[in-house]
């Protein structure tokens, strides 16, 4: 790797801890309720949603209203886009007169993109209207993305309150989410997008005369503004099959940057945003710097093994083997590699490179990031909700090592958090091993496959990692298409969504009505190194065990081959 | 502290124990134990694989060893927990020998008495106690005092006086009345006293599950699940890579993978914990106290009979005018000579010592009348010959040399000043008008009580003294002691709006107690522990009995508790990261046929691939029996800040797991080659 | 059933702005500043729309450079973008690499043991990839320089003037833009004749 290398991948970091330090304190204001510097813009129109909302601002919900209304919140924007899907034949902002989207892929479609899944069973250009495209997909990126963010909020006040029956109230988090962090956030980023040749208009296709002589139909669209806000929301579809990829979503190297730190950014916040409202702002630095040590740890195993090139390429006559299959000229590998980590790790799912066609081991890191459950940044909010729990599993341990009951941030941790949070850390990963090995040992299943041997296994777990972690990225040579794998995918979508939501706000009100224990010398600081450490070391832990054999076999076992020169 | 420890590594326990670890294979004992439970099942499938076998006339000596070590995986499991059941009945019939050969004397609703068996006995039942009766059952003394050998119970050879009304008024089964005449009211039905409360939580199928064991249970259940979830698609997975894995290899997998060891021996640790408490001599009424017991982070304790000896004791004499201190120490021996608390004992004591009369019998003169302390006097003192002596507080002395027309001076005042502000208390003597001088009156602390708040100080605790003394004197007691914090001038309600304050705080709040006083305070104390001389309503409210009637026991509450919570995380993190080095033995062992490649993760290059496989179980089995000395003993609890301890625990318990199997394995390996077993 | 109201009028409201209002709040704002770019930074000949800057196209003709092999079907197909998905163990993969490379030798006239820079035979990602490394435009000079007779220099000053450097010299590769050298290439000639 060249100098330049190094600094690219090491600036981001420095960059994103910047910035996402800055959004992290602005958040913990916004969902606090103290005035910003956006309060005086913003409020008269909150104040109006609220209004036409029928809510009131002050009502402050136990954890099963809470998580009642953001259900049923949920489910109407499902519900909604599978009709908009439906029915965009007969709408207008459909210059390619697009039909009724097939149900199957408008099932799968409307939970993809209500979960924050982003698993796209479709082409985008050739699928849908201009109208489902801004009204459908736009909308639940924002939606899910603000959803996973009032959950998180709600689990936070888990840990600030004492004795409080209450965790806050949905409809308000839900809307500053949107009007306070998010839309701000992407009409400066969809800007900067369009200064920089993303497209955003409403007319139809372009043809163009070609210089050797051919025509070309060239799609363009409201490109920009969906952009934006799939980076910011971790949401992840694109507006064209080939995602960031595509020379219209991430057309210069400093686009590509922009998204990746737009992807990046409000995961990368909220751990700071947690620390501020916990008024520990020690705490947030700890549960981010567990986060980026994962980061940075599987990154530098990923870029270093698909610098290192394919040796069957090279046998063939390719310059040093260099794995450009599926890779753009204008990002090279080190920006396709920083994208792909950057993205699965959090639940973004945007890809400006083909995963599938990702070196074996690479593609291992990237399954394990999604594996483990999304918690390296992880989805806007969900990312540290799961975060948040395998610190639960981790001082369970370490409580008790020290002679304790075991306790988070002064909150006892009792049978029910522990029930709570296996289920949230544990549910994906049982669904992804239970619906893969459906998936591999079935002729519908392995119809779909677009590789073979190991690679071809890759295919399918990576499938189900993706959605049960609600990632939404793909080895897209399955062709997942199809009404097996649009079902089996939508399941996982929704427990992977739900069975951690659900029992998240659980935990928050459980731990809302508990009391808050002092610290002193006997009790372990959470705020440290060795917490970090221990942090680290349980996430890998759960997922090497989880996983072990899995992986050996998929990647693991055709990195080996593949040593051995054995194509399939 | 005594304990009396009872080494369970003789046949008579361990003979039982293997005994009971076979009967409990029953699989409506095993259920009790949800992962063992889970190894029974597959274990009996790996049986009827063999039995197969046998029938279809296929090799079946590799199935065979796997499922032999299986069985004795659970009967190892089995058999911890049997000898910690063991050792806790032996503990506890060492308590409960003398009961149930004892009768009663059981007073009939017309007054008259008759002799009935001590297991007939019921709760309110009054019976006559007298010299040389086994007191029959847990009661309370409702009339009489007598002198009680609680020896069979304590080991305290020293008798104790309990009577009636006061806050020493509590008995218990199994002790001896010395001499005396007592009525007691029985409190407690046959089978629900605290050592029967006891002896069920040393007995794994009586026992609750203590809040924590459940939480932990339920981890260990999780992980359970996913294991089988990873073993059975596996196959499928294996299946598409073209590799065939027979059930008996992926149910040997799924058993290494299983948390056994943590499983297997957590109702031991449980268990093992209680019977700690015993040989300590605490009765806990409820696990989840001594659970409780780990966490407390404050401790109110009494002053008096605490931290410091029951009494003040004189130490210093002061007379007011240098000249007349043999005069002042004359007379305060005189006063003091027929006073028989405790307070005119030690001026006695230290009157004959500045006096320099060695031994010798000194007794109030002939004729002397005695004037007893009474609370509206506040002084005592001694008539004889005319003369009038007095000893008190400032403001009796006070009125008493004012009835002759002294007034106080400005140097009586400051000496009585002086005393206070150090913290002690003093007493005027005054002979007729004339004030003589004062006597310094001090706390005296208990011995090494002071290193023992110390210690509850590195555990993270915070040691609140209680004491119905001036600001004053408390503090003077409580630098000496080196308490945390104290309250002074306490009434008896200020205890429990001290608990409560506290607990608000998020607190976890230790007190001990013996007065009726105290019962409201215990109740509200997350650990309350009773000392076992104390009144009935305070042991009611307790959680925590302490036979020995010893308050500064508290520690090794504390103690024990945090050690069976240590003992449970460590042995947990233990098992899990032992999962690793199995993985690597058993995952290449499958796949290494088909794809030699893999041959890169066999690190600990094992000799064949069923040795591999066999080398796993094996490890996994014997590993619980290795471990059941630790399970019994605790992992040991070392005060320092809880980074230290965690650090120290995990390079141990975390690292060294993730270690150990990788040797022990290859070592098995290697002697199932040198056997030639497969 | 409180909530279920609630939640309908959050939704219809919420959706308005989100999928209405800023969609094309953008659009209008892109359309005023950045008319060009917001259009997809047409390349137009008149009134001939030649294609986007930042759309690939097919180039078979040897007189032209050739960009990198295209996944889609047909190549360059900008309206429905993607790529091969083929893994690194992929047989059929190495065979379509072998068949470009040898193609490719043939083609420029390199020797048989040429290695062959990797973006010229690996497909992209979007199939859509408008650039061309530097090294893989050299390769071509000999082969565009005899089938227009022009000098090889200048044709090696025009890759180096539409060579595009990463920003800062950090992000991005260097890239030749593969449609925008070709058209400088015919105007070169169209302006020589």
């Amino acid at each position: 790797m060249t100098l330049n290398d190094w600094l690219c991948i090491l600036l981001l970091p420095i960059i994103l801890i910047i910035l996402a330090f800055g959004l992290g304190e602005f958040m913990a204001k916004v969902f606090s309720g103290t005035r910003t510097f956006l309060t005086p813009v913003i409020a008269p129109v909150e104040q109006l949603l609220y209004r036409l909302f029928g809510v009131d601002e002050k009502e402050d919900m136990s954890w099963k209203t809470y998580a009642l209304s953001l259900v049923i919140f949920n489910i109407v924007g499902i519900a909604a886009l599978f009709i908009l899907q439906a029915i965009q034949g007969m709408l207008p902002f459909n210059p390619q007169k697009f039909g009724a989207v097939r149900w199957d892929t408008a099932i799968n479609t409307a939970i993809s993109f209500g979960t924050n899944t982003n698993w796209q069973a479709y082409s985008g250009e050739q699928t849908m209207s201009y109208l489902t495209q801004m009204l459908g997909l736009s909308v639940q990126n924002f939606l899910s993305a603000a959803i996973g963010m009032a959950a998180l909020v709600a689990v936070i006040r888990g840990f600030i309150r004492k004795t409080s029956a209450a965790i806050g109230n949905f409809w308000v988090d839900l809307t500053r989410s949107i009007l306070y962090v998010l839309l701000p956030l992407v009409i400066i980023l969809s800007l900067l997008l369009v200064s920089q040749g993303v497209v955003q208009t409403l007319s139809g296709s372009v043809t163009a005369q070609t210089l050797d002589g051919g025509r070309q139909i060239i799609a363009v669209g409201p490109v920009a503004s969906q952009e934006a806000i799939k980076e910011i929301g971790t949401n992840g579809g694109g507006f064209f099959n080939a995602n960031s990829a595509h020379p219209f979503e991430n057309p210069t190297p400093f686009t590509n940057f922009l998204e990746i730190l737009g992807l990046l950014l409000i995961p990368a916040a909220l751990p700071f945003t947690f620390g501020a409202m916990l008024k520990n702002r020690r705490q947030g630095i700890a549960i981010f710097a567990a986060m980026l040590i994962l980061y940075l740890g599987g990154l530098s195993i990923f870029a270093a093994n698909e610098m290192h090139g394919n040796p069957l390429l090279e046998k063939a006559g390719v310059t040093s083997g260099l794995n450009m299959e599926g890779k753009e000229v204008r990002l090279g590998i080190v920006n396709s590699v920083l994208f792909a980590h950057s993205t699965t790790v959090t639940s973004c799912g945007a890809v400006n490179s083909m995963h599938d066609s990702m070196m074996p081991l690479g593609g291992l890191i990237l399954m394990f990031n999604m594996a483990i459950g999304e918690v390296i940044f992880g989805g806007v909010g969900v990312g540290l909700i799961g975060m948040l729990c395998y610190a639960i599993l981790t001082m369970f341990l370490a409580g008790l090592m020290i002679g304790r009951t075991p306790e988070l941030m002064g909150k006892k941790l009792e049978l029910f958090e522990m029930v709570m949070a296996l289920v949230i850390i544990l549910t994906p990963a049982i669904l992804l091993l239970l619906l893969s090995g459906i998936a591999i040992s079935t002729n519908t299943g392995l119809s779909s496959l677009g590789n073979s041997g190991p690679h071809g296994l890759s295919e399918i777990i990576y499938a189900f990692a993706s959605t049960a972690g609600n990632n939404g990225s793909a080895f897209a040579g399955l062709n997942a298409n199809t009404i097996f794998y649009n079902l089996t995918t939508s399941l996982a979508m929704l427990a992977g969504r739900f069975s951690t939501i659900i029992p998240a706000l659980a935990i928050a009100g459980s731990l809302a009505g508990k009391k808050i224990v002092p610290a002193s010398t006997a009790t372990f600081p959470t705020n440290g190194l060795l917490f970090v450490i221990m942090l680290v070391s349980v996430i890998i832990v759960v997922g090497a065990l989880t996983f072990f054999p899995v992986f050996t076999l998929g990647p693991f076992l055709e990195h080996l081959l593949l040593m051995t020169g054995k194509t399939f | 502290m005594k304990s009396k420890k009872i080494n369970i590594w003789q046949s008579k326990f361990i003979l039982p124990a293997v005994r009971d670890s076979v009967k409990k294979l029953h699989p409506l004992a095993m259920a009790r134990n949800p992962v063992m439970f889970v190894v029974e099942l597959v274990t009996v499938m790996t049986t009827l694989i063999v039995v197969s076998d046998i029938f279809t006339g296929r090799n079946f000596l590799f199935n065979l060893q796997i499922s032999l070590w299986l069985w004795f995986t659970i009967i190892f499991a089995n058999f911890a927990e049997a000898l910690a059941e063991g050792q806790g009945r032996a503990q506890a019939e060492s308590l409960k020998k003398n009961r149930s050969e004892s009768t009663a004397k059981r007073l009939g609703p017309g007054g008259q008495s008759e002799v009935i068996s001590a297991l007939k006995l019921k709760k309110e039942d009054t019976i006559i106690l007298e010299d040389g009766d086994t007191i029959p059952g847990d009661g309370d003394v409702i009339e009489g005092t007598a002198l009680i050998d609680e020896s069979a119970i304590t080991g305290e050879s020293a008798p104790v006086i309990r009577e009636s009304g006061g806050d020493r008024s509590g008995v218990t089964g199994g002790t001896r009345v010395l001499s005396g005449k007592l009525k007691v009211r029985i409190t407690a039905n046959p089978g629900e006293s605290f050592l029967d409360q006891m002896i069920q939580m040393v007995e794994s199928a009586k026992r609750q599950k203590t809040p924590n064991e459940k939480a932990l249970n339920v981890l260990l259940i999780a992980l359970t699940i996913v294991f089988v979830v990873v073993v059975v698609t596996l196959k499928y997975f294996a299946g598409y890579m073209g590799v065939g894995v027979t059930v008996s290899v992926l149910i040997a997998l799924l058993i290494c993978l299983m948390p056994t060891t943590i499983g297997g021996l957590l109702p031991a640790i449980g268990i093992a914990g209680m019977d700690r408490l015993l040989r300590y001599n605490f009765i806990a009424t409820s696990g989840r106290a001594v659970e409780a017991s780990g966490d407390v982070d404050v401790v109110l304790m009494d002053k008096t009979g605490t931290i410091t000896l029951g009494n003040r004791m004189a130490t210093e004499f002061i007379p007011l005018h240098e000249e007349n201190e043999k005069e002042l120490i004359d007379a305060a021996l005189l006063s003091s000579l027929a006073d028989d608390t405790p307070e005119g004992r030690s001026i006695v004591v230290l009157a004959k010592e500045k006096l320099g009369m060695r031994g010798g019998d000194i007794r109030a003169p002939e004729g002397a009348v005695f004037i007893p302390f009474s609370a509206e006097a506040r002084m005592s003192g001694i008539d004889w010959n005319g003369r009038k002596i007095r000893k008190g507080s400032l403001e009796s002395i006070k009125e008493f040399v004012a009835a002759h027309g002294t007034p106080i001076t400005d140097r009586v005042e400051k000496i009585v000043a002086g005393i206070a502000t150090e913290g002690s208390t003093p007493l005027l003597v005054a002979e007729n008008e004339k004030i003589l001088g004062a006597i310094r009156l001090k706390d005296v602390l208990k011995e090494g009580i002071s290193g023992r708040i110390a210690k509850l100080r590195q555990m993270g605790i915070k040691s609140i003294m209680i004491t119905g003394d001036n600001p004053l004197t408390a503090a003077t007691i409580a630098a000496e002691a080196g308490v945390d914090d104290f309250v002074a001038e306490a009434k008896p309600s200020t205890k429990l709006e001290l608990i409560r304050r506290y607990q608000g705080m998020g607190h976890l709040v230790a007190m001990i107690g013996d007065g009726t006083n105290d019962a409201p305070a215990l109740a509200q104390a997350d650990v309350a522990v009773a000392m076992n001389a104390g009144t009935q309503a305070a042991r009611e409210a307790a959680n925590i009995v302490d036979l020995d009637s010893n308050p500064t026991k508290l520690l090794d509450i504390v103690e024990i508790g945090k050690q069976i919570l240590i003992t449970r995380g460590a042995l947990t993190t233990f098992s899990v990261a032992n999962d690793v080095a199995k993985y690597f033995a058993i995952v290449p062992a499958i796949f290494i046929a088909q794809y030699p490649q893999l041959k890169v993760l066999d690190i600990m290059n094992l000799t064949s691939q069923k040795s591999a496989v066999l080398a796993a179980v094996i490890f996994n089995a014997v590993i619980i029996p290795l471990l059941i000395p630790l399970a019994l003993r605790g992992v040991r609890y070392r005060p320092s800040s809880a980074t230290a301890l965690l650090r120290r625990n995990l390079l141990i318990y975390g690292l060294g797991g993730l270690v150990l199997p990788f040797i022990g394995i290859k070592l098995i390996d290697m002697i199932i080659s040198l056997l030639k077993m497969v | 059933m409180l909530q279920l109201k609630r939640s309908l009028l959050a939704f219809a409201g919420l959706s308005v702005i989100c999928g209405l209002i800023y969609p094309l709040a953008v659009t209008v704002i892109s359309q005023a500043v950045f008319l060009e770019q917001s259009n997809g930074s047409m390349i137009i000949n008149g009134k001939q729309i030649m294609g986007s800057r930042l759309i690939g196209q097919q180039f078979t003709s040897p007189k032209y450079f050739h960009g990198r092999p295209s996944a889609s079907d047909p190549p360059y197909d900008a309206s429905n973008s993607g790529g091969s998905n083929l893994g690194p163990t992929s047989a059929k993969l190495l065979s379509q690499v072998q068949s470009r490379v040898s193609r490719i030798r043939e083609e420029n006239g390199l020797p048989a043991d040429a290695a062959i820079p990797a973006d010229l035979v690996l497909t992209s990602a979007s199939g859509l990839d408008p650039h061309i490394s530097p090294l893989s435009a050299a390769l071509q000079v000999k082969r565009i320089a005899g089938e227009r007779k022009m000098p090889e220099s200048d044709v090696e000053r025009l890759i180096h003037q539409n060579t595009e450097y990463p920003l800062l010299g950090m992000w991005g590769k260097e890239h030749v833009n593969v449609l925008q050298l070709n058209l400088a290439l015919d105007n070169a000639f169209n302006g020589r004749r």
